[in-house]
């Protein structure tokens, strides 16, 4: 009887100290690891049939091997470097700022029984590592069906290194990384995916020149119907995408299923009416875009903002959005051809600002800022522009800087007026969208 | 022997195939193509890029009838297919050489 009361006493330091170390939560990481399957599922499948349900038939095919290509690529590169540059912790101070430095290069120094928190780092690895795939993916949709399939593997792959890992660093890096600790919110990558995957659709967009007969041909969208199933699916895995950026099975993430449901339905509904007024016919494919319109705008704020902020982030991002692809986009002339900038960076950039004035005032919420720190809005409000500006900057000019070494790589990003006229699907990949 | 080719309005198909059934055409090939006359294109949307679409769907209908059934036919055709707006179609009537069943090897009116 004594002997195990003797046992139990020698036994408590233990327990004590047990509890200060960071221990595995299963329920944390089930959730975790759910939600990095959701977010994968959003590229090869989400992304890819919304992109490719809007290309024309003689063009789907490769427009769905860009995204695919894009995620498989794209997420080895992050495993190799990619990793590394965003969440290592770089050596000197200066490269800290910018990039975690390549101590991290092929996940040297993590075994598979770390922990990030609570949950397997290696879970969080492949996690971020789909949403570097993603981003990059987003690029493609504007240079459909005239760029070199080559080109833009190569371009992928470079890009995976020296623009989104960096970017993803700074915001979210940790201590010393640059707008990390300016006191940036960005819940779940309104800047580090969505303004920056826009972005370099533009530049490239620019960069490779119009498809032949833009604006006046009709270029007529293979099937509206796989475009919204790829809305829909992108929808569901947006659960993990915002839902996991809590990082735990916790309220928070509750909070962003909330927001995240809610600022979407209501931008579709936004889109949906715009439509309604302004063409006097509301289109499916204006649903699906309005409801993809909604998830990018409440992605920097859905762990930050309430019912009412979003409700405000949908409607005016839908509205935003919506100006830019109808608006914006005829007046500038740019070939954009799946709108990745008229959505993806304008409702982003939308959210990114709009997160200073709508996120709620609680210290249980927030990251550290100006905001959390002060109560300061408006120098809230100054830190999102500052990293919505230093994203865009270093999007606008590494995607230039990727694009150009792509292209030398390869000998061209452009495919010959043959090769356009046909159609990729059957010059590029010999391959036929329907055998009939 | 008398080729008739009947371009209209797609949803009226099924109203002129009864009508000439109940005539005694009861032989047609029928095909999906697409073209204009003075029907000029509608626009479609797409994300508010607005598109004049020039050539519009039609079904074109050939049957072979024997002579003096082609006004009847065509009379026919005209009445079922008629909406009085723009885009009803046109019927075009030529010559046949000569026709051959298949199956059977009849020739001409035993093969119509």
């Amino acid at each position: 009887m004594k002997k195990w009361l003797v046992a139990l006493l020698f036994a408590l330091p233990t327990l004590v100290f047990a509890e200060d170390a960071p221990k595995l939560d299963t329920g944390d990481t089930a959730w975790m690891m759910v939600s990095t399957a959701l977010v994968f599922l959003m590229t090869p499948a989400g992304l890819a049939l919304f992109y490719a349900g809007m290309t024309r038939s003689k063009n789907v095919l490769n427009t769905y091997a860009m995204v695919f290509g894009a995620f498989v690529v794209a997420f080895v590169v992050w495993i190799v470097a990619g990793y590394s540059i965003a969440f290592g912790t770089a050596e000197s101070a200066a490269m800290q700022n910018v990039i975690g430095g390549f101590g991290n290069v092929m996940l040297s120094g993590i075994n598979w029984n770390d922990l990030s928190g609570t949950y397997p780092t290696y879970v969080f690895v492949v996690f971020q590592g789909t949403f570097a795939a993603i981003t990059v993916a987003i690029a493609s949709g504007s240079v459909i069906e005239r760029l070199k399939f080559s080109t833009w593997i190569v371009f992928v792959a470079i890009w995976g290194v020296v623009v989104y890992a960096p970017i993803t660093h700074m915001v979210w890096g940790g201590d010393g990384a640059l707008l990390f600790d300016a006191g940036a919110l960005d819940f779940a990558g309104g800047t580090v995916v969505h303004m920056n995957g826009g972005l370099a659709g533009l530049v490239l967009a620019i960069l490779v020149g119009k498809r032949a007969g833009y604006p006046k041909a009709a270029m007529k969208p293979a099937s509206v119907m796989l475009t919204a199933l790829g809305a829909a699916i992108l929808w569901f895995g947006w659960y993990g995408f915002n839902g996991g950026s809590a990082f735990g099975a916790n309220e928070i993430a509750g909070l962003a299923f909330l927001t995240t449901t809610l600022a979407t339905a209501i931008a579709a509904i936004t889109w949906m009416l715009a439509e309604w007024v302004v063409y006097k016919k509301p289109t499916l494919l204006g649903l699906a875009s309005g409801a993809v319109a909604g998830l990018v705008a409440i992605t920097p704020a859905a762990g930050f903002v309430d019912v009412s902020g979003a409700l405000i982030l949908g409607v005016i991002g839908a509205l935003f959005a919506f100006w830019g692809v109808t608006v914006l986009k005829k007046k500038l002339g740019y070939d954009d051809s799946l709108d990745a900038f008229g959505i993806h960076f304008l409702a982003g950039l939308y959210g990114a600002l709009a997160t200073a004035f709508l996120a709620v005032n609680d210290q249980d919420l927030l990251w550290d800022g100006p905001l959390k720190a002060a109560g300061d809005r408006m120098g809230q409000f100054m830190v999102q522009l500052e990293s919505v500006v230093v994203v865009g900057l270093f999007t606008l000019i590494g995607t230039v800087i990727v694009y150009y070494i792509a292209t030398a790589l390869t000998g061209g990003s452009r495919v010959d007026e043959d090769q356009e006229s046909m159609g990729l699907d059957e010059s590029i990949h010999g391959e036929k969208y329907i055998n009939s | 022997m008398k080729r008739i080719e009947a371009v209209i309005k797609p949803f009226k198909l099924e109203d002129v195939k009864d009508a000439l059934a109940e005539i005694g055409v009861t032989g047609m090939t029928v095909s999906e193509v697409k073209g204009y006359g003075r029907q000029k294109g509608h626009s479609e949307l797409y994300r508010g890029a607005e598109y004049v679409v020039d050539f519009l769907p039609k079904i074109k209908m050939e049957m072979v009838v024997s002579d003096d059934m082609v006004e009847q036919t065509t009379s026919t055709i005209v009445e079922a297919a008629r909406t009085g707006k723009i885009g009803d179609g046109k019927i075009f009537v030529s010559d046949i050489e000569q026709i051959i069943r298949i199956r059977t090897g009849e020739t001409d009116n035993e093969a119509i």
